[in-house]
């Protein structure tokens, strides 16, 4: 048990070539037998080197789906993607299953939430490590693979690596089984990794450590990392831009420090209004957000959050049931992007939303 | 090559059924949302209106007089060997001698990580589990010591709400069936009599009582939690065990669920054994909260003492590894007290102080004696040798005295150690940390 000093998350890097992740316009739907499902719709965001981007929002509302479109993990057959990926340069909408292959696991990781089912039950933790390192090293011989195994076990913090890379999953415990699928997406120095929901399973204690190991080595490999999370306190500690996300659209975008001090979008106001926090004053309100996600079916008119949105009633007319807000730079910037009709949503945050769910606050910014 | 299966079977859509939609037989353009619909309506879409619905953090009735008193609560699992003849070899000692009181219509959160035994602690007060030795005492009876049929008037008392809402409601059973099966059971009031009961359930809960015909799968998460929560509801209990009831759940609905719970202790004055691994959660929804760490409490207090004063080096590091939101205004990470390795094995637990391998101040005396839970304060007891504030801990054990040991926790030739140190309630005087004193409000 060691106090560790404060490191402010890595600075944004000057990238020549711009950012290593570019997603623009991307849109992924899903046939049924309903009808066709949009997942994703206009999705726009990047990621440079070094840099981590939390995108948060409730389940369905397409976090992993537009994560797994940059993966390529899509059936081509059925999901129907347009727009444009590019990691690195190399567009990635439309590769080759052959190309694709070549990139995934080599140049981008994914992390997945359930590390046991992520994990194959019946292969050792090295088989199945030294598996990932022989596919994108074809000269590699066997040996290499198991020092390189070995070598990963160590690096993300597991004790007698040697001994420990001959187990199975179910010999782990559940957060070495995370630091061991930690260990299997690094194998190769991906500069893109992306981690859903990495610590969600897991203890207070253990999400800690994983954090940092996360942090860690995203600062040694420098490596571009996307968080899907729906803990904002993670993003908070994690992250360096944020994208949430509602209804397979992106509904307000900006620095962490933007989104979580003054957002802009009732949305983002509910997601922090419905979560209490450990150190916040005991006379906070719980205020959740009425309501179900919507089905994406068959999708709201006009902006998709207006059924469940308090602050409808601020807009003049029927305009949030009839159009879909652009995304618009708001108040605090223009790197500060919120999809809503609101005139002032600073003055409705700042005298309506805040006293209810930060009291403390209010009182130190008079 | 088409995905479709019924092409390649040279089967009409029409024949099977499957493709309604492309035979047209389902009209999409009437349907509206399904799921919205199980739910009483909410009204106006006010902020006001919403936001006076919403709760501030629960508070402690310092007169209500404890309905649940659990005594040196224990747990033992046999390990048996492999073979034909399976021999006991080792116990696995998920609760180990533990005490607390729950208040009447008050909470109390039991926190800690997985394996801890927080669990199974629920389940010994439900007697789903007989446990090996204690007492659990409620409205004068021992459930501990009952009989499973003495227990069956008992359970209408003492029910629980689960963890996971896709389990723990049978598939094939209606939303009416699984909310009325407990006044079936308990013969409570006769069958024309269930119906009605059981909608006038899924009301409190929020849900259309008019759904009673449904079956989960039409549910959504937090609409099946509510089922759930419903059918805890049905005897009218006095205790809710609530096993990590929100954490299967989305951010957004585990806020309704929240304050469902507290408008159903508010209205019906039901106490709560609130267990998560969420310590804000348990924050909000408790004022009393006990902290464990593998089958033993370490430290139980109120809101204020075991959040803001935490005396155990354990719930010094559990607190410290909460991520914040309020990090965000600053940047970077906070600062934090990192644990190192896992849980250590309850079949073979470490002597002494069971923390120790884990704890930056464990010192000769925490090998061999263990800690005992000590009151240290009017609402506080800590198990500790080294008990004290974040950065503030003592160099010499605070315990010796009370325990007759030496500061390396060889026994004092002589010295009598305090016969009883911890009851399951707290005293009107304590053991005062600056003073090594006795002292008293």
């Amino acid at each position: 048990m060691t106090s560790i000093p404060v490191t402010p998350s890595s600075a944004a890097s000057s990238d020549p070539e711009g950012p290593y992740l570019q997603v623009e316009d991307l849109q992924v739907t899903f046939p049924t037998q309903d009808g066709p499902v949009t997942a994703v719709k206009g999705l726009s965001y990047s990621v440079a080197k070094g840099q981590t981007l939390g995108i948060v929002g409730e389940s369905g509302s397409g976090k992993s789906v537009s994560s797994m479109a940059v993966m390529g993990l899509h059936d081509a057959k059925s999901a129907r993607i347009s727009g444009s990926i590019r990691v690195g340069g190399t567009e990635i909408v439309g590769l080759g299953e052959s190309r694709m292959r070549s990139l995934r696991g080599n140049s981008m990781a994914m992390i997945f939430q359930d590390a046991l089912a992520a994990l194959h039950p019946f292969y050792k933790i090295g088989k199945q490590l030294e598996e990932a390192y022989l596919v994108h090293h074809s000269s590699a011989s066997k040996r290499d693979a198991r020092r390189k195994a070995i070598e990963m076990l160590d690096r993300v913090g597991i004790p007698q690596p040697d001994r420990r890379v001959d187990d199975f999953p179910h010999q782990f415990s559940g957060g070495m089984r995370q630091r061991a699928m930690i260990a299997m997406g690094l194998i190769n120095d991906p500069s893109l990794l992306i981690a859903d929901e990495p610590t969600t399973a897991l203890d207070v204690t253990v999400q800690a450590q994983i954090l940092d190991l996360l942090q860690d080595l995203q600062r040694e490999f420098n490596s571009a990392v996307i968080i899907i999370t729906h803990d904002l306190g993670v993003i908070a500690e994690m992250a360096d831009d944020v994208l949430v996300m509602y209804a397979g659209r992106c509904v307000e975008y900006g620095t962490t420090k933007q989104i979580l001090t003054a957002p802009e979008m009732p949305y983002t106001w509910g997601l922090l209004s419905s979560i209490p926090d450990v150190r916040a004053s005991t006379d906070a309100r719980l205020i959740p957000i009425p309501g179900n996600p919507p089905s994406l079916l068959r999708p709201p008119s006009g902006c998709s959050f207006h059924p469940r949105c308090v602050h409808s009633d601020k807009v003049a007319g029927d305009l949030c049931s009839t159009e879909l807000p652009e995304l618009l730079p708001a108040s605090s910037g223009t790197a500060h992007l919120r999809r809503c009709h609101l005139a002032d949503p600073v003055g409705v945050y700042q005298s309506e939303v805040l006293p209810e769910i930060a009291p403390e606050l209010v009182e130190e910014t008079r | 090559m088409t995905q479709d299966p019924n092409t390649r079977a040279e089967v009409e859509p029409t024949e099977i059924g499957a493709n309604a939609a492309e035979t047209g037989e389902r009209r999409l353009e009437d349907t509206h949302d399904v799921t919205a619909d199980h739910e009483v309506p909410i009204g106006d879409l006010d902020f006001a209106a919403v936001a006076e619905h919403g709760h501030v953090a629960a508070e402690r009735d310092p007169d209500a007089p404890a309905v649940l008193t659990v005594d040196n609560l224990k747990m033992y699992f046999p390990v048996k060997s492999s073979g034909l003849v399976r021999r006991t070899i080792g116990q696995v000692q998920a609760v180990d001698g533990i005490s607390f009181e729950v208040p009447k219509g008050g909470s109390l959160g039991l926190v800690g990580e997985s394996g801890c035994g927080k669990s199974t602690t629920g389940r010994l007060i439900t007697r789903l589990y007989t446990p090996t030795g204690g007492s659990m005492m409620f409205e004068g009876q021992d459930l501990a010591k009952l009989s499973n049929r003495e227990m069956k008037p008992l359970r209408r008392d003492v029910q629980m709400i689960f963890q996971d809402p896709y389990t723990s409601l049978n598939p094939r059973h209606t939303v009416g069936t699984i909310v009325g099966a407990p006044l079936e059971v308990h013969n409570i009031v006769p069958k024309k009599q269930v119906i009605p009961r059981v909608k006038e359930l899924l009301e409190v809960v929020g849900l259309n009582p008019e759904h009673y015909n449904r079956y989960p799968n039409e549910f959504s998460g937090g609409q099946r939690q509510r089922i759930g929560i419903a059918r805890a509801l049905t005897l009218n209990p006095k205790i809710l065990v609530a096993d990590e009831p929100v954490s299967a759940l989305d951010v957004s609905i585990q806020a309704q669920v929240v304050n469902l719970l507290q408008d159903i202790q508010r209205e019906f004055d039901v106490a709560f054994l609130f267990i998560a691994h969420d310590l804000a959660i348990v924050r909000h929804f408790c004022p009393e909260i006990a902290v464990m760490y593998l089958g033993k409490i370490v430290e139980i207090g109120d809101r204020e003492t075991i959040y803001s004063h935490p005396h155990h080096p354990y719930t010094q590091a559990l607190l410290s590894a909460v991520p914040d939101v309020k990090q965000a205004a600053v940047g970077g990470r906070r600062e934090r007290i990192r644990l190192e390795g896992d849980v250590p094995s309850p079949i073979n637990p470490p002597s002494g102080c069971r923390f120790r391998t884990r704890c930056q101040f464990a010192q000769e005396i925490c090998a061999k004696v263990e800690p005992p839970l000590l009151q240290i304060g009017k609402r506080h007891k800590v198990a500790c040798h080294f008990a004290g504030e974040l950065g503030a801990h003592p160099a010499t054990p605070v315990t010796t005295e009370i325990l007759g040991v030496d500061d390396q926790g060889s026994a004092v030739p002589g010295a009598t150690p305090a016969a009883r140190l911890s009851i399951p309630g707290y005293e009107k005087t304590w053991y005062d940390l600056d003073t090594k004193q006795t002292a008293g409000a």
